[in-house]
């Protein structure tokens, strides 16, 4: 290719034209969408080793207090966010252009192949990779019409047919498989609708997601979110208004038989409004059957245990009554709380600790651990904090986070860490006369609220765009040519095929034409199998 | 029965059929070993260069003339038949595993492997009888023994599924998935056994072990074949049915879950494998090369995720 592009003017001096032509050629070559998708290859494995923000931010955090030299550099470099990250949209994007820049030129050849005729017969169809010569006795135009009804092929599928003849000899060309181009061409338009459907759905979209507690509710506005994303096209007033009553959670895990402790059930229940007022429907929600209300899915993505504590502070008010979502961290929801009361006095107080749904005394004789995720023995372990919990500075707070610079952990006469360790209904005192009680158990959801527009635009166009590849990949184009000329000892007839795409069952393929020539000149198939020849240089 | 017997018959019928492959194993590889020693006069036809690879198709039957079959082609169908034999016994094992559950039997990665064993070798064995590719033998049995072996350091007694499990695309994703992987299984080795015979014809030291292999041009054309099959398959299996899957279950399409990100690596070198077949100066060797890389990546994905990984495809360890 590269000597012609040259031809534009003296190599030097290419005219900004030139030179644009000359890169537009460049960047739509099949080697420059094979070197770039062999790069989208190595440029996506980086994502898979380290940690990323838009799949799991905790982790990015965890990732750069391990490792803190090597952090910022990777940081500074996008590594932490492989999937939007310059380098990796560069290559996509001239992906992108060089599949459309192949797309035009190719559609263009492929319409003008549509109107073409099957070309004419080159003239020695033995030097043709599969070719055969015999002698019959019907007149050329008898054969071409023979092998024309048997080169037409299926009606639905039929092959383009041209028949020329002249008195004392016959040509018929046939050429078929015009549907490999088109598959290939719909496949490759399908990438470009599924890019152009994802990038509107991550444009448009949004996904946050937000902690229900048993007997509480939810509303779909930004503040109710724990978390939340949105595409930079999104406007936080287009959340559809609804709002859901969380009645029921459900959490069943298997207590015998091989997956002892493992999950069963997961299950949310309670009623949806689509707008302020309208009326209270009934809602389901289970794992891999969401929600969907009004554009939105609503996704029950984890659960949990919530237990209800009641904190009377030392004056002896009650100044804290509430369920606490502790967020599990394995699979015997061993889970994490963090209890913030910022309405004690005379100081504010603090819990932090761990809540086990099925304790029992571990080993090491002081710890007790959960055995089963059900909560069969639910057992909270607390210390207690009192100062200054840091919520007046308007630095936001996470509730799962004791923010402890300003606050004293409450020792006991013994001056050791108090503990508190509480079964559902028990209170205990702390040494400044507040008291604690773990009044309830409740369960919560975590809920995934998320909305993708357009998603249909990919999936559909996917779908077309597979029936386009399976095409491109199984139908062979291919040219058959039958010449025929009176001769002294009967007419010669010539046949020979050229696959566009070489295959191996060429020389059988025509075995089986001249069969069924014999058949439809009413000759034993001897007389067409004679002189059969197979080239295996095109 | 009860399902705890059916589960122990599952798991008699999967070490069976284990042994059984293993002896078909060992029948391919003396039928190499033979094929070693027989060494045969080079044929001339390795210095012709051959097109579309027609003639080549023909010289593997015609390779032995002689009156009784040579010993290393006796081998080559004891090796296809134990194949069949403990692939009926693999079969078994996969569906009464599925009884003992109550559910199809791919839900955790014991059950991946032998199904995924079991998919590749009712594939091969169909495509020998379709196209007769026993050639592959040793490869194709020696490769499920591995995944087989790998299976068994992951064996989990047969048990019901977790919630996130309990859903039809189950049946859709992995079934396709696997068979896919079962295709470019059959891929992989002919491209691997194209790269060895190529160099050697090239360099016109044909002989000996490597004249048992068919010409390079047919096996690189089993090779396009067999991943142009398992290419949409896995468009649709992985990509498709797998982004849907992930909506319902996890609540997004799509979101670069180690799992995800691999499979769109493999997605992304089998794209190019076959844009390679249609460049110049890509064809073959390199061609080929790409989709050995392509068929790692498919393993990284299945396997290499799951061990090094913790992502939200974990509940399948």
């Amino acid at each position: 290719m590269s000597s012609r592009e040259r031809e534009g003017g003296p190599a030097p001096a290419l005219g900004s034209r030139e030179f644009g032509r000359w890169i537009w050629r460049q960047l739509t070559s099949m080697r420059t969408a094979l070197l770039l998708l062999l790069l989208l290859a190595i440029a996506a494995v980086p994502g898979s080793v380290v940690p990323q923000r838009g799949v799991d931010a905790r982790a990015v955090e965890a990732y750069m207090t391990r490792n803190p030299t090597l952090s910022p550099w990777l940081d500074r470099f996008g590594f932490f966010d492989v999937y939007t990250s310059p380098w990796f949209s560069a290559i996509y994007l001239l992906l992108m252009v060089s599949l459309i820049g192949c797309i035009l030129p190719r559609t263009r050849v492929y319409l003008k192949a549509l109107r073409a005729r099957p070309p004419k017969a080159p003239k020695r169809l033995e030097r043709l990779p599969a070719s055969a010569t015999f002698t019959v006795d019907a007149s050329p135009a008898e054969v071409a019409s023979a092998a024309r009804d048997v080169l037409r092929g299926p009606r639905f599928l039929p092959a383009r047919v041209d028949v020329v003849e002249d008195g004392d000899s016959s040509e018929v060309r046939v050429e078929k498989g015009y549907l490999r181009e088109l598959g290939n061409l719909v496949f490759h338009v399908s990438i470009v609708l599924v890019l152009i459907g994802v990038a509107g759905g991550a444009l448009f979209g949004y996904r946050g997601a937000a902690i229900v507690t048993q007997g509480s509710g939810f509303a779909n506005v930004l503040t109710q979110y724990d978390e939340f994303a949105s595409g930079a096209l999104f406007d936080p007033d287009d959340l559809p208004p609804f709002s859901l009553q969380l009645d029921e959670v459900q959490a069943r895990f298997w207590t015998d038989g091989p997956q002892r402790g493992a999950p069963r059930l997961f299950r949310a229940a309670g009623t949806v409004e689509t707008e302020p007022g309208a009326d209270p429907q009934p809602f389901e929600i289970r794992v891999n059957q969401p929600l969907g209300v009004d554009g939105t899915s609503v996704f029950l993505v984890g659960q949990g245990y919530a237990p209800v504590l009641r904190v009377t502070d030392p004056e002896g008010n009650v100044v804290f009554d509430d369920a606490v979502p502790f967020l599990p961290q394995d699979g015997t929801y061993t889970s994490n709380g963090v209890v913030q009361v910022p309405d004690a006095e005379p100081q504010q107080l603090g819990f932090q600790g761990f809540f086990l749904p099925t304790a029992v005394v571990g080993e090491d004789e002081d710890a007790s651990v959960s055995i089963f995720p059900g909560a069969v023995n639910p057992i909270i372990g607390l210390f207690a904090f009192e100062g200054d919990l840091g919520l007046d500075d308007g630095t936001p707070q996470s509730v799962f986070i004791l923010d402890k610079t300003n606050l004293t952990q409450i020792l006991d006469e013994d001056g050791e860490n108090f503990r508190i360790s509480l079964s559902p209904g028990q209170e205990a005192e702390l040494p400044n006369g507040a008291t604690i009680e773990f009044a309830d158990l409740r369960l919560f959801a975590r809920f995934q609220v998320a909305s993708t527009p357009l998603v249909e635009l990919p999936l559909v166009a996917i779908s077309v765009g597979i029936l386009g590849l399976v095409l491109s990949l199984v139908v062979r184009p291919r040219r058959t040519w039958v010449r025929s000329r009176r001769g002294s000892a009967g007419t010669v007839v010539e046949v020979a095929a050229l696959d566009r795409v070489p295959r191996d069952d060429l020389p059988d393929d025509l075995d089986d034409l001249l069969e069924r020539l014999a058949d439809a000149l009413g000759v034993p198939a001897s007389v067409t199998r004679s002189e059969h020849e197979e080239n295996d240089q095109s | 029965m009860s399902p705890e017997t059916l589960a122990q018959v599952s798991n008699y019928a999967v070490a069976s059929a284990t042994v059984v492959i293993a002896l078909a194993f060992l029948a391919h590889m003396a039928e190499w070993g033979f094929a070693r020693k027989v060494d045969q006069p080079v044929e001339e036809e390795a210095t012709v260069t051959v097109g579309a690879g027609a003639p080549a198709a023909r010289q593997s039957t015609a390779a032995a003339d002689d009156d009784a079959p040579s010993r290393p082609d006796l081998l080559s169908s004891v090796g296809v038949s134990l194949t069949g034999l403990g692939t009926v016994l693999l079969l078994v094992g996969f569906v009464v595993r599925g009884f003992a559950a109550d559910r199809v039997p791919w839900g955790n990665m014991y059950e991946f492997g032998i199904g995924g064993a079991a998919f590749a070798l009712v594939v091969y064995l169909v495509l020998v009888r379709v196209q007769a590719i026993q050639w592959l033998g040793g490869i194709v049995t020696g490769f499920a023994l591995v995944v087989l072996g790998m299976a068994m350091s992951t064996y989990v007694p047969a048990g019901p599924l977790v919630p996130a499990l309990h859903s039809y695309w189950l049946v859709i994703h992995v079934a396709a998935v696997m068979l896919a992987g079962a295709f470019f299984l059959v891929g992989a080795a002919s491209s691997l056994l194209f790269l060895i015979r190529h160099r050697a014809e090239e360099r016109g030291t044909v002989g000996g072990l490597l004249s048992r292999f068919p010409h390079s041009a047919v096996m690189d054309q089993i090779a396009y074949r067999t991943n142009a099959v398992a290419f949409p398959l896995w468009t649709f299996g992985a990509l498709i049915a797998g982004s849907i899957w992930a909506h319902y279950a996890w609540g997004r399409y799509w979101g670069w879950d180690p799992k995800e990100v691999w499979a769109f690596i493999t997605w992304v070198v089998y794209a190019g494998y076959l844009h390679a077949r249609a460049t110049r100066g890509w064809k073959g060797r390199r061609a080929a090369i790409i989709a050995l890389v392509g068929f790692l990546t498919f393993l990284f994905s299945y396997y290499g995720v799951n061990l090094f990984g913790s992502g939200l495809h974990s509940y399948a360890t």
